[in-house]
């Protein structure tokens, strides 16, 4: 089928259906439909950005360009046109000819799309070879000069290495490499910054849109972060569950977004939440703590903070800062190699196998995962009333009233004690992990990364919920996060920790407010913003700071 | 749990398993004849009176099976049971427990598995007094060291989940963690290895009983009849072939049950159902 192709119809999606056949254990397979009649257009050389909460079918749409359905999706109904061809139609050698030559995909994790027992450089080249579009020495020549287009280090001879000896933030941009070297016309970029730390993303987005605008090529953009995808798209489209909500320039949906959902997106984060002043007496006081996992190396260095009563020690670092190794000091999981952890003023001992019944009931642990951190063969009521019956005592219809009453306090409803965590949501498992914490009636929950595997929308709730509860509970938190936004929405105080040491820590208008250590400055100014050529702004003064210098 | 979605061949050997209980439990009901009474010639053929016909001794074939049954089965089941309680407890207590724990129970189990299970339990059975209570300890520990680097296996994947962690710092004792936060999550797992093990007894069991170290006679038994019976076949009579046969027909009923049940349990670890 031949379409009159203009630069604008470059690709050419009509009334997409994608559906998936679900096959629960004991239960007959059913087909359920994933992607609902989404259309669009996207013209040579733009970018449009797609974003949704999970399961709104951005990857799925994103890879049908490569008419590709994963795990056992299927492209149910409607055209797919790449330059005027329809791709849905192509046979399986027509498809391997299109693929990896035409369009090209970028995928989240890096680190699991390279082969670790080959040299970069011979999988960069590797989709160009097999097209035969290059000889090899063009092929390698082209792939240093994207390679410095994307301003990695030494791009002659990066390619000689292997996967494990570069960073992630460089092999994710050796991907981009590998998806522009057969110079495709579209590429598909799924999450290539979710998983790197914000000082790493910043630097990893300005190179891909640097080589975007030097190649000319079209992308589709794929993220749940909005502030991310204002950066780099040319258009963004809004999804959920499968639907279109809205669609339009980039300027347009940031500004004046028209529906009720994208303007939930946009307002994100809108939590107000007054400071307080550190109390008299710290609850915990943690000082000159040494930790190391029995390797030798150290993993926290002489750090010192207090946690007050009723109030939020949010603690901030990329990975491998220590942050978590702070809190399994604190649990006493790992006990501390020196230093002292004194609470309600009196020591408290280093290895929790030791430590008294009430002091392992004063310190609760939420997780980041909740799918992990719930017994999936145990009913929503057993996990909550277990802390119940375990500390207090308190069993029969007693128990089962307390289940009820905390299940309350989490804003679910009674029934949910029958049912197992597989039944429930991302949001409902992890208040349901609140509310098994808070049953131990605790004076501090440890809160890890809690909101870092949900979407904003619903970690929004999450966050609301924990500071109403603090208010009404008095209780303490000693909040992990690597997210600048959570922590400004949330924290009493702010420990910025650093490769094991402390950055920077105080009150939070004192960590927040100039003049900053170099460490701090960066990693706040390497939070996205929702703003219009912020990205530009940034790596702009930065440049003029190490010119400066 | 909905019966259409249970397969024909799982049918077939819940059908064929269930035969062979049925005539085990029953067996003083259903057999034609006393299970040592002699009642007609040596290795007569079968006929509309003995349906197996006669064994080596002139009795009757059926019969001797059906008790054998009865034999067999409840001897491979309290083994069974035996290896199961013994490995699943200490393998679990091997991975939460760690350390020098783990170290020692880990090394005796390699220890013990490095000698022939068979050699082993011909000497050990030489040495002890022959009867049933030795047999089932014998076949029980020497099987409990598979089940035993199983359970642990699985457990040491279950015991680093968040939910364990979580049991820890609340301050549960070992045996709530073993018990309610490990085993629940082991157990479908156990469950399909558990069909295999009881098979592997069955044949332990017949092969002690061929060698003249399990059942005694007159006691009837599987391997014990094959035994009794291998003369025959070089006069053409078939009479060993019925027990053999037996214990085969045993074998795969009761794997195609296990074999249902592993892919119901990794359907459920799969997530996604269709990957």
């Amino acid at each position: 089928m031949e379409t009159e192709v203009t630069d604008d119809q470059f690709l050419d999606i009509r009334d997409l259906e994608i559906g998936v056949t679900v096959r629960e254990p004991g239960e007959p397979p059913r087909d359920i439909t994933i992607v609902h009649g989404v259309s669009t257009t996207l013209g040579k050389g733009k970018v449009l950005g797609l974003i949704g909460e999970s399961g709104a079918g951005k990857s799925t749409i994103g890879l049908s360009a490569l008419g590709y359905g994963r795990g056992g999706v299927e492209i149910t109904g409607g055209e797919v046109f790449v330059n005027g061809r329809d791709i849905l139609n192509l046979s399986r050698p027509g498809l391997n000819r299109f693929r990896g030559k035409e369009v090209c995909y970028v995928s989240q994790s890096a680190a699991a799309g390279f082969n670790p027992a080959h040299r970069l450089i011979d999988q960069v080249v590797e989709a160009t070879l097999e097209h035969g579009l290059m000889s090899r020495s063009e092929a390698e020549a082209r792939a240093k000069e994207l390679f410095a287009a994307l301003s990695l280090p030494d791009p002659d001879t990066i390619g000689s290495r292997y996967p494990h000896q570069v960073s992630g933030g460089q092999l994710q941009r050796v991907m981009t490499a590998m998806a522009l070297c057969p110079k495709p016309d579209l590429i598909v970029f799924d999450e290539p910054t979710t998983a790197l730390d914000v000082t790493t993303q910043i630097d990893v987005l300005a190179a891909i849109k640097n080589a975007i605008r030097i190649t000319g090529v079209a992308a589709l953009y794929i993220t749940h972060d909005l502030a991310v995808v204002a950066q780099v798209a040319d258009e963004i489209m809004v999804l959920r569950d499968g639907i279109m909500v809205e669609h339009g320039t980039t300027k347009q949906i940031i500004e004046t977004p028209q529906e009720e959902y994208t303007q939930a997106l946009v307002s994100v984060r809108s939590i107000v939440h007054p400071e307080q002043l550190p109390g008299e007496q710290p609850l915990i006081r943690m000082e000159n703590i040494v930790a190391s996992y029995g390797n030798g190396i150290t993993v926290l260095d002489d750090v010192s903070v207090d946690i007050y009563a009723g109030q939020t020690l949010a603690v901030v670092g990329e990975s491998g800062s220590g942050k978590s190794t702070l809190a399994r000091v604190l649990t006493g999981l790992l006990p501390s190699s020196s230093g002292q952890i004194t609470y309600e003023g009196r020591p408290l001992t280093r290895a929790q196998k030791d430590r008294p019944l009430d002091d392992l009931r004063d310190i609760q642990m939420i997780y980041q995962m909740a799918d992990t951190a719930m017994n999936p063969r145990q009913t929503i009521g057993t996990i909550i009333g277990r802390p119940i019956e375990f500390y207090f005592g308190i069993k029969g219809q007693a128990l089962r009233d307390r289940v009820t009453e905390m299940l309350d306090k989490i804003e679910l409803p009674a029934d949910m004690a029958s049912r197992y965590p597989a039944e429930l949501s991302g949001g409902q498992k992890q208040r349901v992990c609140i509310a098994r914490a808070l049953a131990a009636e605790p004076k501090v929950i440890i809160c890890d990364e809690v909101t870092s595997a949900l979407d904003p929308l619903v970690a929004d709730g999450i966050l609301k919920l924990l500071l109403d509860l603090q208010k009404r509970e008095n209780v303490a938190y000693m909040f992990i996060t690597h997210d600048l936004a959570t922590v400004k929405a949330i924290a009493d105080s702010i420990a910025v920790m650093h490769l094991g040491k402390l950055a920077r820590y105080g009150t939070k208008t004192d960590v927040l407010s100039p003049p900053f250590d170099d460490y701090t400055d960066l990693l706040l100014s390497s939070v996205p913003e929702m703003k219009l050529g912020w990205l530009e702004s940034v790596t702009a003064s930065r440049r003029m700071e190490s010119a400066g210098n | 749990m909905d019966l259409k979605t249970i397969p024909i061949s799982a049918w077939l050997g819940i059908v064929s398993a269930s035969l062979f209980a049925f005539a085990a439990i029953f067996a003083p009901l259903i057999a034609p004849y006393g299970m040592s009474e002699i009642v007609g010639g040596v290795w007569e053929p079968m006929s509309s009176k003995f349906l197996l016909g006669t064994d080596n001794l002139g009795r009757d074939l059926l019969s001797r099976m059906i008790y054998g049954a009865r034999t067999t089965l409840a001897i491979a089941a309290l083994a069974t049971i035996v290896s199961f309680t013994l490995g699943a407890f200490l393998g679990m207590a091997a991975a939460v427990i760690g350390g020098w724990a783990d170290q020692l129970l880990s090394r005796g189990v390699d220890l013990l598995m490095s000698i022939p299970t068979l050699i082993f339990a011909l000497v050990v059975l030489s040495v002890m007094p022959a009867n049933i209570l030795t047999l089932i300890l014998v076949m029980g520990i020497l099987d409990a060291t598979r089940v035993f680097r199983l359970s642990r296996a699985v457990a040491v994947d279950v015991n680093v989940m968040d939910f364990v962690e979580a049991a820890k710092l609340r301050g549960e004792g070992r045996i709530w963690i073993i018990t309610r936060e490990i085993l629940p999550n082991a157990l479908s797992t156990l469950v399909a290895e558990l069909g295999l093990r009881f098979i592997f007894m069955v044949l332990f069991l017949s092969a002690l009983s061929f060698l003249g170290l399990g059942i005694q006679p007159p006691e009837a038994d599987w391997g014990g009849m094959v035994k009794e019976n291998k003369d025959g076949i070089i006069f053409g009579i078939p009479a060993a072939l019925i027990p053999a046969g037996a214990i085969a027909l045993l074998a795969i009923s009761v794997n195609l049950i296990a074999d249902w049940i592993l892919n119901r349990t990794t359907d459920l670890k799969g997530g996604r159902g269709g990957n």
